[in-house]
């Protein structure tokens, strides 16, 4: 089949020429809408799916790259005893130290990937790295959970925040709606291992920056307890609002060769 | 036309052209997944996570 239409094929009249150029303006239009609607279809696909396929990847590099963090498939600290099968072994009541005596790590260098965080609630084999600052296209779009710049670190008197997205992009606190009072959130630095408990979610304007304050139940109070924030998009795919999750700090343990108790207890999975 | 003025000025046989069509799309689709994508959903933030003084 020719592809030649080119416009010479008809006897040209004088009527018809000002229609000529009428129908290329048309066409040429409905190129460009073609493609304008391809573009916008091929954004969806990014943003839904690629972008969670590259940051999956990054993040599981990052956290490889963390020989100190217990992964819950190969941890450093299974790796070097006989009996892998029978998982790690746990901390013992007398291990878990008094929140009030938590140690305080100094606060890294932007971009810097300084801990892990597991939520037993999204399944025993949830881990993330936590790396300082909060901005999308440095932290939140590649290394997934982000510690807001000058809020307190883990185990701190005040409040551990933090922010992920919660689609997207590895979509690191996509089921933090799940999340209930009294489930364990799990950090790991390279010393210590945090346990925080959540006490309660609420909902707010991207502009209510009170809830990851030192004291994110009183507007302007000082600090009166060992806080974790997290906080994410709500509704799903908007930026209307904020999901927000609090907790306190129940117990931490130094980094040794067991591990938290709750983060190996099976949950039950929607 | 964009398509068919495209269709005329690139040499070579129909497979030729076919290929050379199939890798301009392909180079096409990774520039915009590699550069344009992130800029758009950063620069106008149709999704954000952050808790942030100011409107």
């Amino acid at each position: 089949m020719s592809t030649e239409a080119p416009a010479s094929s008809p006897p040209a009249s004088p009527r018809r020429r000002g229609s000529r150029a009428f129908d290329h303006t048309l066409a040429l239009v409905g190129e460009l809408l073609i493609i304008a609607g391809a573009v916008i279809g091929l954004y969806v696909v990014w943003q839904l799916f690629y972008t969670d396929v590259i940051a999956d990847r990054e993040q599981q590099e990052v956290l490889d790259g963390l020989d100190w963090a217990y992964t819950p498939d190969s941890s450093p600290i299974t790796a070097a005893t006989s009996a892998p099968e029978e998982g790690p072994e746990v901390l013992g009541p007398g291990q878990m130290l008094s929140a009030e005596t938590a140690p305080v790590m100094e606060e890294p260098e932007f971009g810097t990937t300084f801990a892990t965080m597991y939520v037993p609630r999204w399944g025993t084999d949830y881990v993330k790295p936590i790396s300082e600052g909060t901005t999308r296209r440095e932290i939140l779009d590649v290394l997934g959970i982000g510690h807001y710049e000058d809020t307190g670190m883990p185990g701190a008197f005040g409040n551990f925040a933090v922010s992920a997205h919660r689609t997207t992009y590895g979509k690191p606190f996509n089921r933090i709606a799940e999340l209930q009072e009294g489930d364990a959130l799990v950090i790991q630095t390279e010393d210590t291992w945090y346990v925080y408990r959540v006490t309660d979610h609420l909902i707010v304007l991207p502009t209510q920056v009170e809830v990851i304050a030192p004291n994110p139940y009183v507007i302007g109070g000082e600090a009166d307890g060992r806080y974790i924030t997290l906080t994410t998009c709500h509704p799903m795919y908007s930026a209307a609002e904020r999901y927000i999750v609090h907790g306190e700090l129940e117990y931490w343990a130094p980094v040794g060769d067991a591990v938290p108790p709750e983060i190996v207890e099976e949950v039950e999975q929607p | 036309m964009i398509f068919p003025w495209l269709w005329r000025v690139m040499p070579g046989p129909a497979w030729v052209r076919v290929l050379m069509l199939m890798l301009l799309i392909a180079a096409l689709v990774a520039a915009l997944f590699q550069w344009v994508f992130p800029w758009v959903s950063v620069t106008f933030d149709i999704q954000d996570q952050n808790v942030e003084a100011g409107p």
